[in-house]
């Protein structure tokens, strides 16, 4: 498999106004600030320009993506998704680094680009067909193809401004959907569309796929991207924050969105008589396969000095199963009260657990009493490279990653066990 | 077949940039197809629109120039002598005013797809070219009516018509690519157009010029282009001076190296400001 991809350094600076936000700049402006500025520089030649601030909207991207991989790209809005494909699709210029494409690229960052509402969805086909690069033999090949898979034979010679949204979009896609490129670029194009023509395109881009056709794939809609892609690369805050499986990906987007957790300050778990509140819980994993869990508690004063408290942590999976639950004086730890606040952290070592996302709830307990107790507001994910199972864990495999092995019995030796 | 190979760099100038435009050329010819098919929808006479303005504008000009300022014309006939300079002018008008804001009434295609920008404004320079050899028919009618037969010079008309796709590209290329990044010059252009208009030859002769200012006056290089139109056209006694041609052609050189420059040094920020 050869590398269709090669991103080396890629990083992309925008220079942005603290001043005010302006759509566009005119001369008028530019006079006033350029006398200002010189100004600024007869007084003091070191003066800083404070009104403008360099914005790295993507720093430092290395990646390779090989031929027929399907590459879905997930990260929060601002992380610089679409200021990569619009890299890569050479729509802008990147700052800094090295990007080497082998093959015909064909992005789609928006559907219908370039679409005239006057003209109708015949005209619409090759002008949209011309504008995303393909000749207008191409086009008149797959024309049949392109109306029937969008399903408005009717309305043909009608103007799309006349169309409904659904046809219109139906009608984008599937121009785009018969662009016949080695890479095809798609920012969060299924977010339209009805259930039934969502799953029509992902079947459409399946079906892209079986021709190894590479494909890169912005989106936030994490079931597309598992469904689709086959590998994934997180993006956060313009850097590569992951690069790895799907599934991975996805939880590691989950984890970092703080997505299905409760916040602390209202936790809809909550319960305990409110003697003590918990503040803050964090979950990290450590390289060499740790977590960490991190615990915050105010603590009233008549508590102050008791030391037989205990702190229970539950971690439960996804669907909500329990998982395990780990009470402080089962290892004979007595949390220490300093400044009206318990400040505890608890270490698991090779967490015998599947690939996945786990979330954590915790209480605090005294003399049988629960002071108080939230529920699910923290988050971890075991990568699947880091347990036995190096690939994602199907729904009903459980949650334990056992440690075993299997060996070959002699089936004639009854009663004498086997030495290997 | 072999796969094509694309290295994309800071600072980078495409070397393939022209190959590029000659591979989008159909884009280019849809583009301009576009415009036509949508300037004439949901209108009653359609494209005689593009015939309308000129022979109107023909009209008025005649009258107030010809008849009530008493200009001469001549040995052609004053409407055929106006209609001559208004083919040109009419093209320069509308290419620089659609061309000037073609790269922002486009604004949705060069933030979402990859072509060669330069496409835009040529493809809007296409359209007037249209209307230009429309209005070039309707010019042919009217020498009929009137029976005023060519000179031989007619045949350098391409020539002339090349001078003014040239000189139309040139200026409106650079004022497309300032427009992104300025918006003033959407104010300009029209501005431009306005006193252009009175600072042609278009409602009168560069004949009427006092001989001192005349190769001042050549410096607009539209002066050079309706004095060969008519001279194409009309013959007679409409000269054309080799040094004003020349002059003409030598701005209309560095507007087009220029405008091409700039456009080229400026066209990959499009996308960020625009």
């Amino acid at each position: 498999m050869c590398v269709t991809i090669k991103v080396e350094n890629l990083s992309k600076k925008y220079v942005i106004s603290h001043a005010k936000i302006e759509q566009y700049r005119t001369i008028r402006d530019i006079i006033p600030q350029k006398i200002a500025q010189w100004k600024k520089r007869l007084n003091n030649t070191f003066a800083e320009e404070q009104a403008y601030e360099e914005f790295f909207a993507l720093s430092d991207i290395e990646f390779k993506i090989k031929t027929g991989e399907r590459v879905g790209i997930i990260g929060h809005n601002g992380a610089g998704k679409s200021t990569l494909l619009k890299i890569l699709s050479r729509i802008t210029e990147p700052t800094s680094g090295k990007i080497q494409i082998h093959g015909r690229i064909s992005s789609l960052l928006e559907v219908g680009t370039g679409f005239n509402q006057e003209l109708t969805g015949r005209e619409n086909i090759f002008l949209n067909g011309a504008i995303l690069g393909m000749s207008k033999r191409d086009i008149n090949q797959k024309f049949d193809e392109i109306v029937s898979f969008a399903e408005i034979e009717k309305f043909l010679d009608t103007p799309v401004k006349r169309y409904s949204s659904g046809m219109y979009m139906r009608l984008a896609f599937s121009v785009a959907a018969h662009l016949n490129s080695d890479i095809l670029i798609i920012d969060e194009v299924l977010a339209v569309g009805d259930i039934q023509f969502q799953n029509k395109c992902l079947g459409k881009m399946e079906s892209l796929n079986q021709s190894g056709r590479t494909v890169l794939f912005v989106t936030h809609n994490m079931n597309a991207m598992t469904s689709l892609c086959n590998r994934g690369i997180v993006l956060n805050k313009g850097r590569m924050f992951f690069d790895g499986s799907v599934h991975d990906a996805r939880n590691i987007y989950l984890d970092i969105s703080k997505e299905r957790i409760f916040s602390i300050e209202n936790n809809s778990g909550r319960g305990g008589s409110g003697d003590a509140k918990i503040t803050n819980i964090e979950a990290i994993i450590q390289e060499n396969n740790q977590i960490n869990i991190t615990i915050k508690i105010h603590i009233e004063k008549k508590l102050q000095h008791r030391t037989d408290m205990q702190i229970a942590f539950g971690i439960d999976a996804e669907d909500g199963t329990r998982v395990a639950t780990l009470l402080s004086s089962w290892v004979d730890f007595k949390p220490k009260v300093i400044n009206e606040e318990i400040n505890a952290h608890c270490t698991i070592n090779n967490p015998a657990l599947t690939p996945g996302r786990y979330l954590i709830s915790a209480s605090i307990i005294f003399q049988g009493e629960t002071l108080d107790s939230v529920k699910h507001c923290a988050t971890f994910s075991i990568l699947s490279n880091t347990t036995s199972f190096h690939i994602e864990r199907l729904p009903d495999w459980g949650y334990m990653d056992l440690n075993f092995e299997f060996n070959n019995t002699q089936p004639l030796l009854h009663g004498k066990s086997n030495e290997n | 077949m072999t796969k094509p190979y694309l290295v994309i760099e800071a600072g980078k100038t495409e070397q393939r940039y022209w190959q590029d435009i000659w591979n989008y050329r159909e884009l280019l010819y849809f583009l301009a197809w576009r415009d036509i098919l949508v300037r004439y929808k949901q209108t009653v006479i359609g494209i005689a629109w593009a015939v309308i303005r000129p022979v109107l504008t023909m009209i008025v000009f005649s009258i107030i120039f010809g008849k009530i300022a008493n200009l001469p014309s001549g040995e052609a006939p004053y409407p055929i002598m106006v209609f001559a300079a208004l083919l040109p002018w009419t093209f320069f008008a509308t290419a620089l005013n659609d061309a000037g804001n073609s790269l922002i009434t486009n604004s949705n295609l060069i933030s979402k797809v990859y072509f060669p920008r330069l496409l835009i404004p040529v493809s809007a320079i296409g359209v007037c070219l249209v209307d230009l050899l429309l209005s070039l028919i309707i010019l042919c009618l009217l020498m009929f009516a009137y029976q005023h037969s060519p000179p031989w010079q007619v045949i350098f008309l391409p020539f002339f018509i090349f001078l003014a796709i040239s000189v139309s590209l040139g200026l409106s290329i650079f004022l497309a690519a300032l427009n992104v990044t300025y918006r003033d010059f959407r104010h300009i252009i029209p501005f431009i157009i306005q006193l252009g208009l009175f600072l042609s030859p278009v409602g009168f002769t560069s004949s009427i010029i006092p001989e001192q200012w005349k190769y001042l006056y050549a410096l607009n290089p539209m002066v050079g282009v309706i004095d060969g139109f008519r001279w194409a056209i009309l013959g007679g006694d409409h000269k054309i001076d080799p040094i004003n041609i020349s002059i003409s052609i030598g701005i209309t050189a560095i507007l087009l190296i220029f405008g091409i420059k700039y456009f080229r040094m400026t066209e990959k920020k499009f996308a960020d400001v625009i």
